[in-house]
């Protein structure tokens, strides 16, 4: 122990240190440079998506209501009214690709999103059955619906995560095991949807449709604040327990012998990948693709080994409001927020695929 | 020394195979029989069991003597095709699970990530909404011009990257594709509430109503990309090995990966066609079939095949019992029953990792 302590802080050659305290970071001008350009877009789409409305309000003026000014008539538009569906996006938004990057990061898999092995899908289950079922009640079932929705999600989202985890729980979990108990149980979760959906009234299914693929229709401060109290404690807590993902990516015999302990920061790792992204579920619904997209753009845009979680949860935000932004003016009628999430996403995603061959084989 | 010394492919050559040891060997073996025994139990199940209920008898004489009575025709007629559709589909999304496994070497990957699903969604939904299409038989050549684009544009979109298709591009590119795919069709699909009632039923996967000429549509494709398939197993677990290694042993890389996803698209997109999106058939069937056999595809391949159509069919007649005298579809069985089964078993045996 004594040795370990005398020993000289590492360094990265070629880079300059940056030191508080305890805690010491890499200095790198990429990383800082497109998480500014990340935030402006999001600060830029959040003052337009505010903006755009029956009473159009112009970007500056956005931006002086929200620092504390502009006139009492604005104040009510922006604050009461316009300001919770944006921020309830970008706070969804970011708090699904942070859970991606978690997870794909800790499965060393891109496809790993947490829609993908099974994070959401009870979420999805749970909300659709209280739609499709809770419809045969009439008007109170209806209320009930609406109100429990939610709730419901969220309560469905955990309880498929834990289910997930303790059935993948043999001795500690492993990766690979996790990945494939996910699969069956996400396979499993969207078979439910699907019955559900053939055997409900054809306007219950086209309501759960649009729920299943996200939309911030309606979306008030009290879908704000879960959020963003997810947000405040799990995000400190995954940037925390983050400086092991790097170890984490060698594989589990190298990352122990390193001595990290590799079961203890997966499941507290997952935990935070679970958490964040029931609570955003239960918000938004799936948005669809964010937690896939988010954190893959973030880690081509950095030239990172593994996907950013500071930079992902910026690229998630502003993907969120942009998309969201499209989805109310861009078509004749309004679409649910995740189905453009996935139209501006995936070709960016693409472009960046085919950009980064070119640059190498020049 | 130097004049004796033979060439050096003839070293290669002369070298003696590493001996597969027999209990491998006797286990694939067994799982290749049993699979084969057990499959022949299920189309007969298939054949025999149903809503209306026909005494074996019966059954027996609608083969040997046919005289169109009505129980003839029942088993003629629907069920029969019915068991050579569940039995083709089975076996074409058994195989396309663990060709597109082995090919992006990555456990996550289905059939559905070359967009072979969600193009078939796509083309039928627009098939629906525009030149309003109703029947199975409509939907078939729409899945399949559906399929084979989206196939198509996910291999060129992750051909583009360093390298060509390699494993990672390939697997995003999918995912990206599939996505937007995804979204275009929930668009429609949410503007047009008729089209989501007819749509609905399509997404949910099944054989019931699938005759003769949707078999006879979908097989010859399904023949070629089984052939196919079978003769790119070698190439298969070269590239198991790695890119770099398969290339240095010879392979062309990109001419195997196309011609892998070549019978990707063909053998899932006629399953797809024929009945619908079953995404659980090539995700898990590969894993199943894996821990049998291990990694080598010349094994892997046909038994993930049986296996494939010995679970579809399991689960259309588990479908038919259920809910009698109603149906319960068989991509929501095939998931319910067996996303249960695939999770003890993931529990219970030490998977092989792709």
């Amino acid at each position: 122990m004594a040795l370990a302590v005398s020993l000289p802080p590492a360094r990265v050659p070629g880079r300059r240190a940056l030191r508080i305290g305890p805690v010491s970071l890499v200095w790198r001008p990429r990383v800082a440079l497109v998480g500014l350009a990340g935030v402006a877009v999001l600060v830029l789409g959040l003052a337009l998506n505010v903006g755009i409305g029956e009473v159009r309000i112009s970007v500056p003026d956005v931006l002086i209501t929200l620092l504390g000014g502009g006139d009492p008539g604005q104040r009510f538009i922006v604050v009461g009214l316009r300001l919770p569906r944006s921020l309830t996006g970008a706070l969804v938004g970011a708090a699904l690709a942070g859970a991606g990057a978690i997870t794909q990061a800790i499965v060393r898999n891109p496809l790993a999103s947490p829609d993908v092995i099974g994070f959401t899908a009870g979420a999805s289950a749970a909300a659709v059955f209280v739609i499709v079922l809770g419809a045969g009640f009439g008007s109170v079932g209806f209320t009930a619906s609406v109100v429990g929705l939610p709730l419901a999600a969220l309560i469905g989202g955990l309880l498929s995560a834990f289910a997930i985890y303790a059935l993948a729980w043999r001795k500690g979990v492993q990766g690979f095991r996790l990945v494939l108990v996910g699969i069956g149980i996400n396979a499993m979760l969207i078979a439910v949807v699907e019955w559900l959906l053939v055997i409900a009234q054809v306007t219950d299914a086209a309501r759960a449709y649009t729920w299943i693929n996200g939309s911030l229709n309606g979306r008030g401060w009290e879908h704000v604040v879960p959020v963003a109290v997810a947000l405040a404690v799990l995000v400190p807590a995954a940037l925390v327990l983050a400086h092991v993902l790097g170890a984490l990516q060698l594989s589990d015999d190298s990352a122990r012998g390193l001595g990290i302990p590799v079961d203890k920061a997966r499941t507290l790792l997952l935990l935070t990948a679970v958490g964040l992204c029931s609570v955003a579920t239960a918000s938004a619904g799936p948005l669809a693709f964010v937690a896939l997209v988010a954190p893959q753009i973030a880690q081509r845009a950095v030239g990172a080994a593994r996907p950013p979680i500071t930079i992902s949860l910026i690229f998630g935000a502003a993907l969120t409001v942009i998309a969201d932004l499209l989805a109310r003016t861009a078509f004749g009628a309004e679409l649910p927020v995740g189905i453009v999430t996935a139209v501006i996403g995936a070709p960016y995603l693409l472009y960046l695929i085919a950009r980064q061959g070119r640059r190498t084989r020049a | 020394m130097t004049s004796g010394a033979p060439p050096a492919a003839a070293v290669v050559r002369s070298a003696p195979r590493p001996p597969v040891p027999t209990s491998m060997r006797r286990r694939r073996l067994v799982a290749l029989a049993g699979l084969l025994v057990l499959l022949v139990g299920c189309c007969f199940a298939s054949v025999a069991v149903g809503a209306k209920e026909i005494g074996i008898g019966d059954v027996w004489r609608a083969f040997v003597a046919y005289t169109g009575t009505e129980n003839d025709i029942v088993i003629r007629s629907l069920r029969v095709p019915r068991t050579i559709v569940g039995v083709l589909a089975g076996a074409a999304l058994g195989l396309a699970g663990a060709l597109i496994q082995g090919h992006t070497r990555n456990p996550l990957a289905d059939p559905g990530l070359l967009g072979v699903n969600a193009g078939a969604a796509l083309v039928v939904v627009i098939g629906i909404y525009v030149f309003g299409v109703t029947s199975l038989l409509g939907y078939v050549w729409f899945a399949f011009a559906g399929a084979f684009a989206a196939a198509v544009a996910v291999f060129v979109l992750g051909s583009m990257g360093r390298g060509g298709p390699t494993p990672v591009t390939l697997a995003l590119a999918g995912a990206a594709v599939t996505a937007m795919l995804g979204a275009f069709t929930s668009a429609i699909v949410l503007v047009d509430v008729q089209t989501l009632d007819a749509y609905r039923f399509w997404a949910v996967g099944a054989l019931a109503g699938r005759d003769a000429a949707v078999a006879a549509q979908v097989a010859p494709f399904i023949g070629a990309g089984t052939l196919i398939a079978f003769a790119s197993a070698p190439a298969l677990n070269a590239l198991a090995l790695g890119d770099d290694v398969a290339t240095s042993l010879g392979h062309d890389v990109r001419r195997t990966r196309f011609v892998g996803v070549v019978a990707i698209t063909l053998l899932a997109g006629a399953a797809t066609a024929a009945c619908g999106p079953i995404a659980f058939v090539g995700l898990v069937v590969p894993h199943v079939a894996r821990s049998f056999t291990g990694p080598d595809f010349r094994w892997l391949l046909p038994v993930s095949a049986l296996l494939g159509a010995v679970l579809l069919l399991v689960a259309d007649v588990v479908g038919r019992v259920v809910v009698r005298p109603a149906e319960l579809q068989v991509g929501i069985v095939l998931a319910l029953v067996g996303g249960p089964f695939f999770v003890w078993l993931v529990r219970r045996r030490k998977m092989v990792q792709v």
